[in-house]
């Protein structure tokens, strides 16, 4: 069988590509104009109290058990699966210092903003795409709220505040899970432990990984309330609703997460001196 | 100042939704006062006209005007405070599901107006009364009412305000008969009882017969041939029943006629 493309197929490939930067184009352009729609609200009309404290309980308070078992795995798998490997270097005292500065910079921030994404971003877009097919969005309108001022912002919001300290509560139970089976299980003395954590882990460690959390809580909020708002009728169309809310939000977790961890390391000289 | 001519006016009003057309070259006027109801068969349009009106919707060709301006020359905050004169009962009530009745009903009241919680109350105790329903109600949430319940806390929503034009979009759609009547006395109490505007949007003939004083009916786009208009009827509730018009006297009088026959093609 040939090999080469027929003139049929070439245009085909091209069809399909172009479609895909045009769709990709329009998605991007729509999450665009939806994020500063939200901040022109946010920045003009902050929300209502009752509705922000109910937006922070559902995402701050309801996912911190979970973030926190996730942390605390995260902590103890590394410590398991790093112990031999330094072993046989005769390094396993600096266990501590690896697996906590990768809780810290990398892996807690980003798990924990990934299994966020799993648990608040999936329900904020089924709950909001079942508001839009079940008409409770122009229900909102009719009785003079904006949806965006009144559903968005306060999620934004506290996504945005609550996701850093989700962070700092995952990242403390990855780092006692960490500690946990190092020292307790695979025999590594305490104090040598946090010796090496304090020497290779500073404020620009710690904050980075907090900064960046502030950022994918943004991401999810943004991309989880679009889909959401965005979302076709019926079961399907807030099942679907919800599976992107997901995926989008890791996709754009994990593209913040590398431009911020260049921007990171170019600020690093700056920083620590 | 209130303005001269139609409260609300259609010209040449087009809706589209993707490739499927919807409403095409709608025009029509609504005087203050009047009760006009819009009938025709499932996917005329009914609700997207009903949309319009209020600026829920954008019409993609022509113009939606009220008090003689267009929602086009009106930039989102006007949209908003010209909404607030529309009460709107949503065909499945659309209540808030993760409030409870007394927070649906008062959420208009606490958008909207700077009255105290215990003046808030009050009105929504008695907007609740007034629709049948009793105060043990308050704490309930959407989900543990029955269909009628939900349509007449919409109601009760709808009416926690004092509005200038209410609209209906198929307010008996699935009660039984006596929560039919129960609604349809509620729209009737709610127009004498102070001057507005009524739109009701029905299915229900009984609907039509006891509560408005103008009917007009739309049919579906597919059905119609090129240079017909979509809307086939516009007269009294006492011409409706005794229209000429085969399409508008099978619809009122619930024959089904060649459409039988184009099933049993099938």
């Amino acid at each position: 069988m040939s090999a080469t493309l027929t003139t049929h197929d070439r245009e085909g490939l091209i069809t399909w590509i172009g479609k895909l930067v045009v769709d990709a184009s329009v998605a991007v352009g729509e999450l665009t104009l939806f994020f500063l729609d939200m901040l022109v609200w946010l920045l003009t009309h902050l929300p209502r109290r009752p509705v922000l404290f109910m937006c922070m309980y559902q995402i701050g308070v309801q996912s911190l058990s979970v973030v926190m078992v996730t942390g605390g795995f995260i902590g103890m798998v590394m410590a398991v699966q790093s112990y031999d490997q330094f072993r046989f270097m005769h390094l396993e005292t600096n266990l501590g210092a690896v697996i906590n500065i990768s809780l810290v910079k990398e892996l807690g921030p980003v798990l924990a903003a990934t299994m966020l994404a799993g648990r608040v971003g999936s329900s904020m877009a089924a709950e909001l795409g079942t508001m839009k097919i079940t008409e409770q969005i122009d229900a909102l309108r009719v009785l003079g709220a904006n949806p965006m001022h009144y559903l968005v912002v306060p999620r934004f919001l506290a996504c945005v505040l609550l996701i850093p300290m989700l962070t700092v509560m995952a990242d403390a139970a990855g780092v006692f899970g960490g500690w946990l089976i190092s020292t307790q299980v695979c025999g590594i003395d305490s104090l040598h432990y946090w010796n090496h954590t304090e020497a290779y882990i500073g404020s620009f460690e710690l904050f980075s990984g907090i900064v960046k959390s502030v950022f994918f809580g943004a991401a999810i909020a943004v991309v989880s309330c679009q889909r959401g708002f965005h979302c076709r009728a019926g079961a399907e169309g807030v099942g679907r609703a919800a599976t992107e809310a997901f995926v989008y939000s890791f996709v754009a977790i994990l593209t913040v997460d590398f431009f911020l961890g260049i921007v990171a390391n170019g600020l690093y000289p700056w920083l620590v001196k | 100042m209130v303005a001269e001519g139609p409260l609300i006016e259609f010209r040449s009003v087009s809706r589209r939704f993707g490739m499927q057309e919807v409403l095409r070259d709608v025009s029509f006027k609504i005087h203050r006062g009047e009760s006009v109801a819009i009938i025709g068969e499932s996917g005329c349009g009914k609700s997207v006209t009903l949309k319009l009106m209020i600026a829920l919707l954008a019409p993609s060709r022509g113009e939606v005007l009220l008090d003689g301006r267009s929602h086009r020359e009106r930039n989102e905050k006007e949209l908003t405070r010209e909404r607030l004169r529309f009460g709107y009962v949503f065909q499945q009530a659309a209540l808030f599901d993760s409030m409870s009745v007394e927070d649906n009903v008062a959420f208009g009241l606490r958008q909207n107006t700077n009255l105290s919680e215990h003046e808030i109350s009050a009105i929504v105790r008695e907007r609740l009364h007034e629709v049948g329903l009793p105060p043990s109600v308050c704490a309930k949430k959407p989900a543990e009412l029955s269909g009628g319940m939900k349509k007449r806390v919409g109601l009760a929503r709808a009416l926690a305000i004092s509005h200038e034009i209410m609209l209906y979009d198929e307010p008996t759609t699935g009660l039984d008969p006596i929560m039919t009547d129960v609604i349809n006395e509620l729209i009737v109490q709610a127009r004498d009882r102070r001057p507005i505007t009524s739109i009701v949007i029905t299915h229900d003939m009984v609907t039509v017969g006891r509560t408005v004083d103008r009917v007009i009916m739309l049919y579906p786009l597919p059905r119609l041939g090129p240079d017909e208009t979509q809307i086939i009827f516009d007269g009294s509730p006492a011409a409706v029943f005794s229209a000429a018009d085969q399409r508008v006297f099978q619809f009122v009088h619930g024959q089904a006629g060649e459409r039988l026959q184009e099933l049993a093609l099938k």
